[in-house]
């Protein structure tokens, strides 16, 4: 790490935005929010603010692509110019998007039941609109939520939870300051109903008991997000009835 | 044996829904002893031990037999592609298009059907080896070209409840307007009104099917807003016998 942070990250048990270590940012979503699409979902991790399209199953374009037995799956994510604080970012997917996209794509994969669309291909489309750390995680949550909405036939609903270190204490969901300058980030996607994980990496240094705590404050947090994450789904159709009524 | 879903209940990807005492079907998968909800859908709980998930919303799979409404949108050396809102491409070969011989040296394709032109068509094979995995047939009575009259397109999960229970949604508009509506499984439906006027209304009605579909009593809703709309036409129009 090395560099010296602007703010210190934790004073007595505080972050630098005065949450606890295992306080998440608020969570905001919104499922259909875009006609054109199969279906979508606009999710906010305080800061951080994420929407996801989901086109398909539809026919393969390249036809070498197809699977004989099942669909493919293909993810994009990407930040829009305009979704960081410094300055405008060039629209070209980088290396890192690339590698975002692909590991996305790799948490999505043993959630999505691909072997009922065989021959076709779902695609998913993550844009990030504006980026305050824990971007890959909140991408994740909100194309699970859209593929749900698009009935695209899934094992369980995805949760995305970032878990990070800062001056030694494991803290929940990391915002951008403490994405660079912390000791260490844990990305988790969680099928919290089946109690599963589908996406787990590291960067920094952790203690064997340091990951066990780690996961524990993952899924504690994931609980929350999944409940959020049904009850939207639900509204969407429970709401329109109500408003027939009156 | 516990079942954990009730009749009508909202369902969601991963949900737990009975043990394998149950005859689970539709949108689910099994995992070990349980049967688990696959999408967001509406349980219907249709006897004593069989259980159906039927999704809220996705796109049409095509099945052999299924009625579907298709528009061609390219003609091939010996037939016709034609799209049916669906993920698999579809082909009418020529001898599924007419009863007569044809001879494919003389007759120009275009004469029988153009890109464009909107067909009535059921679906004779489902094969995923092919090519063009969907086979279409017109060689029955009421399968064609189709032409007049107004065509909205729904959810194709949304096309049973606009049949209706023994097709009791589409006999109300029979039965009340004299509009035939020809629903397509893939969720494009045809709509003839002896009157051309009552078919916007009849679309709204479908799409309000639509939208409200996962709700209760919606037969007898759909019953009273036709009756409401044939109230208001007879006062409004006063038309001379």
């Amino acid at each position: 790490m090395g560099k010296q942070p602007p703010v210190p990250l934790l004073i007595n048990g505080r972050r630098s935005d005065g949450r606890l270590p295992n306080e998440h940012r608020p969570v905001r979503m919104e499922v259909g929010v875009i006609n054109n699409a199969e279906g979508s979902a606009l999710v906010a991790y305080g800061n951080t603010v994420i929407l996801a399209a989901v086109y398909g199953p539809r026919e393969v374009p390249q036809k070498h692509l197809e699977l004989p037995d099942k669909a493919i799956l293909r993810v994009r994510y990407h930040m829009a110019p305009f979704s960081t604080s410094e300055g405008r970012k060039s629209p070209t997917p980088s290396r890192r998007e690339i590698e975002i996209s692909k590991v996305i794509r790799m948490a999505l994969e043993p959630v999505v039941i691909l072997e009922r669309f065989p021959r076709t291909t779902i695609d998913v489309y993550i844009e990030v609109l504006q980026a305050d750390g824990s971007t890959r995680v909140t991408g994740i949550t909100a194309a699970s939520l859209a593929l749900a909405d698009a009935g695209i036939p899934m094992r369980d609903l995805l949760v995305g939870v970032s878990i990070g270190k800062v001056s030694g204490t494991i803290v929940v969901d990391l915002n951008q300051l403490e994405d660079q300058y912390g000791e260490g980030d844990m990305p988790f996607a969680i099928m919290y109903g089946r109690g599963l994980i589908t996406l787990m990496q590291a960067d920094g240094e952790w203690t064997p008991g340091e990951i066990g705590q780690a996961i524990e404050m993952a899924f504690k947090a994931a609980e929350q997000i999944y409940r959020l994450q049904k009850d939207t789904l639900k509204s969407k159709y429970v709401e329109s009835s109500i408003s027939l009524l009156t | 044996m516990p079942l954990y879903v009730s009749d009508k209940q909202i369902v969601l990807p991963g949900d737990i829904i009975a043990t394998r005492d149950y005859n689970v079907t539709g949108s689910i998968y099994w995992d070990g002893d349980a049967a688990y909800s696959a999408v967001v859908g509406l349980v219907s709980i249709k006897g004593e031990r069989d259980i159906e998930v039927i999704p809220l919303s996705g796109i049409y799979k095509p099945r052999t037999g299924d009625i579907v409404i298709g528009y061609i949108t390219d003609i091939g050396l010996t037939g016709w592609v034609v799209d049916i809102n669906s993920p698999y491409p579809a082909y009418l070969p020529i001898q599924e298009a007419t009863l007569k011989p044809v001879d494919l040296t003389m007759v120009d394709l275009k004469s029988l059907l153009n890109i464009g032109d909107i067909v009535l068509a059921r679906i004779i094979d489902f094969n995923l080896t092919k090519d063009t995995p969907v086979t279409l047939t017109l060689k029955e009575a009421r399968l064609g070209r189709i032409e007049g009259g107004t065509l909205v397109e729904i959810d194709a999960s949304k096309v049973a409840r606009v049949i209706g229970r023994r097709g009791s949604m589409v006999g109300i508009f029979s039965e009340e307007l004299g509009c035939d509506v020809t629903v397509g499984q893939n969720g494009r439906i045809w709509i003839r009104c002896r009157d051309p006027k009552d078919e916007s209304f009849v679309a709204r009605v479908i799409k309000f099917i639509e939208a409200e579909s996962h709700t209760s009593g919606l037969t007898d809703r759909v019953r009273s807003m036709v009756s409401q709309y044939k109230g208001s036409k007879t006062t409004s129009t006063t038309k001379p016998r």
